[in-house]
């Protein structure tokens, strides 16, 4: 089988800090391979452990730098990297991301039997650029797959996680899954993986590589744009400090807690 | 004119998802600010059902609802459903589309969005029209330390709405609602997504979360198992379910189910009492709707407590066993 696993580089969001001018401070900020994306690599590692024959690229788009998430992939057992890096796509919107990646997998890339992505991505938290990357390859999309339980040749079973309960689904090949974090810790990079990853060329396509023009793509091919970013307010100015246990239960009391019967 | 068009979901047990009343309250009130504005729904369902929703519609200040039924239609299917919105939407021409962010919402809208070559916002937390007649979507970021508000310079304007942030019209607004049938072109559709079986939540704890008047919530300072037993006993105590903080889960003693916050529920009890959580603001943007908020921890600079209506700093090993035994003896004397 052949599988594309799409990883995003990402600032570690439990490490953000702000600014004095109410910004994000971004320098000094660890990047790391998106934790949902660790789950689409380990799906795809399941799937090359069962299924003989099975080759997995990793991809992602970003600058240069993101090549380092790529070299951690292969060290897990990933096979080919692949960075589709431009200046001119700065700024692209899920939309414009979704357009960018179709397009290389469509002009530059051989065909895969499946593509997967992590369901969110912890900076954007936006769970559309897989989906849109489905879209405009027009294959089928299974979101929020917990697990894939059954590989055949040419279809798989899903376990969807959603909000009343377990939903299985079978999709027939090619299509693209987003996953959901697993119950259990991604694997750790293999000995022999590290010293590939050393070793192995990361493909590199910039924006006429993927017979993209400089309006289809970056801020400029972006449907969306931020008007405005702002810090959340809060919206309770005052709290009100209980001095003792019996003014607490007081409050609990009051706001509606009562003992249950 | 301008169209506002709501996305209908019918959840696996046949109901229309309740974000569709908030989004229609929302869209009432968006409404004013646009020129000969037009709310419509499309519903997709199987063949018999909509009867059974159009007072909630006719009530609920639509203008029209555009109805595709087809026995093909019976579960939900991102191939089917996308081309059955995204005929209708190229037909009705709307300016802005509005869907609830929920798993459906947030399968489809994106699917939608990239057929149609326009932009998306999703997981929006308030909505407006700004001077130019343009939607400003609002959304957190970052794990929610960011909120940016995002315009859409295509037609239509599109934007998935998290659940619960808008609250349902109280009263009826009744109109004289048009139903129009659509004919589904699905036929020589070939649904590469088989639906194969569906297994519901049976944890009641987690199907009450929704609609529950008091939570109790745990976070990371719970410490242990016997942490969150003690919760879960208070909980019991004053008739309340529990939620975790995605501290308290990624340490392992609450399951993912329970967890509030922006990559976890949103919840609108009427009260919240944090046990043992700093308040991260990814926890925030999940309760901070709540009617009313109280805060137990240990340090009094905790964040939670910029958040909090009634603080109270103290151990959640020594407050909790205390709250127990004072709301159930109570209840032992009536």
């Amino acid at each position: 089988m052949n599988i594309l696993v799409c990883i995003k580089q990402v600032p570690d969001t439990t490490d953000i800090k702000w600014t004095e001018n109410n910004t994000i401070q971004r320098d000094g900020v660890e990047s790391i391979i998106n934790p949902y994306d660790e789950y689409a690599i380990e799906e795809a590692l399941k799937i090359k452990r069962i299924i003989d024959n099975t080759k997995i690229t990793v991809l992602t788009m970003g600058p240069a730098q993101a090549v380092e998430i790529l070299k951690k992939a292969i060290a897990k057992g990933c096979d080919d990297g692949v960075l589709i890096s431009d200046k001119k796509f700065a700024g692209a919107d899920t939309y414009a991301t979704g357009k960018t990646i179709a397009s290389a997998i469509k002009n530059k890339l051989e065909n895969f039997d499946l593509i997967i992505c992590g369901q969110f991505a912890v900076d954007g938290d936006t769970a559309q650029t897989g989906p849109s990357i489905a879209g405009q390859l027009n294959i089928p999309q299974v979101t929020y797959v917990k697990e894939v339980k059954k590989h055949d040749t040419d279809s798989i079973y899903a376990i969807r996680e959603i909000e009343e309960g377990h939903e299985t689904v079978k999709v027939k090949l090619p299509a693209l899954i987003c996953v959901l974090k697993g119950d259990y810790e991604p694997s750790r990079a293999k000995i022999n993986g590290i010293i590939k990853a050393k070793t192995s060329e990361i493909k590199i396509l910039n924006m006429e590589d993927i017979g993209l023009s400089a309006d289809d793509t970056g801020i400029k091919g972006s449907p969306t744009y931020v008007s405005r970013a702002f810090r959340p307010i809060k919206n309770r100015e005052n709290c009100e400090f209980c001095s003792d246990f019996d003014a607490l239960t007081k409050k609990i009391e009051e706001f509606g807690g009562t003992s249950n019967e | 004119m301008s169209n506002i068009l709501l996305y209908a979901e019918v959840t696996k047990e046949n109901y229309l998802h309740t974000v569709l009343f908030e989004l229609a309250n929302k869209a009432v009130e968006l409404s004013k600010k646009l020129t000969n504005p037009e709310i419509s729904a499309l519903l997709i369902c199987k063949t018999g059902l909509a009867d059974n929703f159009k007072e909630a519609f006719i009530n609920s200040g639509f203008d029209n609802v555009y109805i595709a039924e087809n026995n093909r239609l019976t579960y939900y299917s991102t191939e089917l459903y996308s081309k059955i919105a995204i005929d209708i939407i190229n037909e009705i021409k709307p300016e802005i589309v509005l869907i609830g962010a929920t798993t459906q919402g947030r399968d489809i809208a994106p699917r939608i969005a990239a057929s149609l070559h326009t932009g998306l916002t999703a997981d929006c937390i308030d909505l407006d029209i700004n001077e130019k007649g343009q939607l400003a979507a609002t959304r957190p970021t970052f794990g929610g330390k960011l909120m940016a508000t995002i315009l859409c310079k295509t037609l239509p304007q599109m934007a998935t709405i998290r659940p619960k942030v808008f609250k349902p019209a109280e009263k009826n607004i009744t109109k004289d609602t048009k139903f129009i049938y659509i004919k589904p072109e699905i036929e020589n559709i070939e649904k590469k997504v088989e639906f194969i079986e569906f297994v519901k939540n049976t944890n009641t704890i987690i199907n009450e979360l929704d609609s529950a008047n008091i939570i109790v919530a745990g976070g990371k300072g719970l410490k242990n198992e016997a942490g969150f037993k003690l919760l879960k006993d208070f909980a019991t105590s004053i008739g309340g379910c529990i939620a975790a903080s995605r501290g308290a889960v990624e340490i392992g003693l609450a399951p993912v189910d329970i967890q509030v916050g922006q990559t976890g529920k949103t919840v609108t009890p009427k009260l919240y009492i944090a046990c043992g959580i700093s308040g991260a603001i990814q926890h925030i943007v999940g309760m901070q709707e709540s009617d009313k908020i109280i805060a137990i921890n240990n340090d009094k600079n905790a964040p939670i407590f910029e958040h909090s209506d009634i603080g109270f700093i103290g151990d959640a090993f020594e407050v909790l066993p205390k709250l127990i035994d004072h709301f159930s003896n109570n209840s032992e004397n009536q």
